[in-house]
């Protein structure tokens, strides 16, 4: 794939597999296209040249609204502000999801729930994200993706904002529902630590991937 | 550090006798420790002897510090052998890896291939670690912990490294 912004290439020629169940970590430094490959690889951004396939489907090249569909249904989605609506409560975010796909008020809100309980947080259904500690928080985010049951979860440096603890506990979590759910996992981050808890770690390096030649696939 | 292979590394590049390897292995790997002259030619005489360097244009009537060495063949598998084969990723291992990377660039061979497989071997045994801290208890945890952050300090060496490889070819070669 390539990709540029203006003058300023990110993607030069970025080829990446990734298989349904892998857990896969994109490394590289502080602008290397790690950031813009991922959001090629779901669909947020259109590679200027270069194909996009999940599930035997071209995602490039479809319109705006078959994507913004997709990225509904299949992918779920974690940043590292997570990015919820601070206003809104944490069962309020996690259940918007499934309430922009047209699922029953009741149905969602039972499933919010489900997952609060699951991820530790039962207590803190009706607090709003605003209130929330910034591990509480990057959880809520982690429910909200993974609540319209996505085949594949994409997370930009989920624990860049955290402590390590806190990041750990996150990563704990992330990677264990992942592997319960058999969700595939495309991972950013610049922090090998982070990169350890993926199957597989792939370096990006001026808009390009590269592998290291003895990574073992788990 | 294998001073046996530093030197047939510093050989591959080119002939050398007794006293110019030493004073290029000081200049390179021995800041610290320099390596004494007794060193340097019972390691050329074990290298010799298993027959990865040969002794060439001895003059005559002197001792061994007169003679040049040249690395055969075997030396030179040796050294490719040693140099794409990743160290097991434990602490302390820069002085290694640095030699490496500097021999490498000396010899023309990619340093960032010989970065990236390292770089490959310690995420491995990161993911191992990182394993056990998930699935084992507390102590399991601070010991796998230990181990992860003295890997990541490696890592971030090699990445640095990595960073300045342009700079450092242009040094080593300009030597």
């Amino acid at each position: 794939m390539y990709r540029s912004f203006g003058q300023t290439p990110a993607l030069q020629g970025a080829s990446l597999s990734v298989a349904s169940g892998e857990i896969v970590a994109i490394m590289g430094p502080s602008g290397s296209g790690k950031s813009t490959l991922l959001h090629c690889l779901a669909g947020i951004f259109e590679p200027d040249r270069g194909e996009v396939w999940f599930d035997g489907q071209r995602l490039d090249g479809l319109g705006e609204t078959k994507r913004t569909q997709l990225r509904r249904t299949a992918f779920g989605f974690v940043f590292q502000f997570g990015q919820l609506v601070p206003e809104l409560s944490a069962a309020d975010n996690i259940a918007l999801p499934l309430l922009l796909n047209q699922v029953s008020r009741k149905a969602a809100y039972k499933d919010a729930a489900s997952w609060l309980q699951r991820l530790g947080l039962d207590e803190l259904g009706a607090r709003r994200t605003g209130e929330l500690s910034g591990g509480q928080a990057q959880r809520v985010a982690l429910a909200r993706a993974l609540v319209t049951e996505p085949k594949v979860l994409f997370a930009d440096e989920p624990t860049g904002s955290l402590d390590s603890l806190t990041g750990e506990m996150v990563l704990d979590l992330l990677v264990g529902v992942a592997r319960e759910e058999g969700t595939t996992v495309v991972l950013v981050t610049h922090d090998a630590r982070v990169a350890a808890y993926a199957g597989r770690a792939v370096m990006v390096r001026d808009g390009r991937v590269t592998t290291p030649s003895d990574v073992v696939a788990r | 550090m294998s001073v046996p292979l530093t030197l047939l590394g510093l050989l591959e590049r080119e002939p050398s006798h007794g006293y110019d390897l030493k004073r290029d292995y000081d200049a390179y790997f021995g800041r610290s420790r320099p390596l004494p002259f007794g060193q340097v030619y019972a390691t050329l005489g074990r290298l010799a002897r298993d027959g990865k360097v040969v002794a060439a244009d001895a003059e005559p009537g002197a001792g061994p510090d007169r003679k040049r060495y040249v690395i055969t063949d075997l030396g030179v598998s040796e050294v490719e052998a040693w140099l794409t084969e990743p160290v097991a990723a434990e602490p302390h291992l820069q002085t290694v890896l640095f030699a490496k990377v500097v021999l490498a660039l000396m010899l023309g061979r990619s340093a960032e291939r010989y970065l990236d497989t390292q770089r490959g071997a310690h995420l491995q045994r990161m993911r191992e670690l990182t394993e056990i801290k998930r699935t084992g208890g507390l102590v399991d945890a601070l010991l796998a912990d230990h181990g992860l952050f003295h890997l990541e300090a490696d890592l971030r060496w090699i990445d640095v490294t990595s960073a300045r490889l342009h700079a450092l070819t242009e040094m080593v070669r300009a030597s």
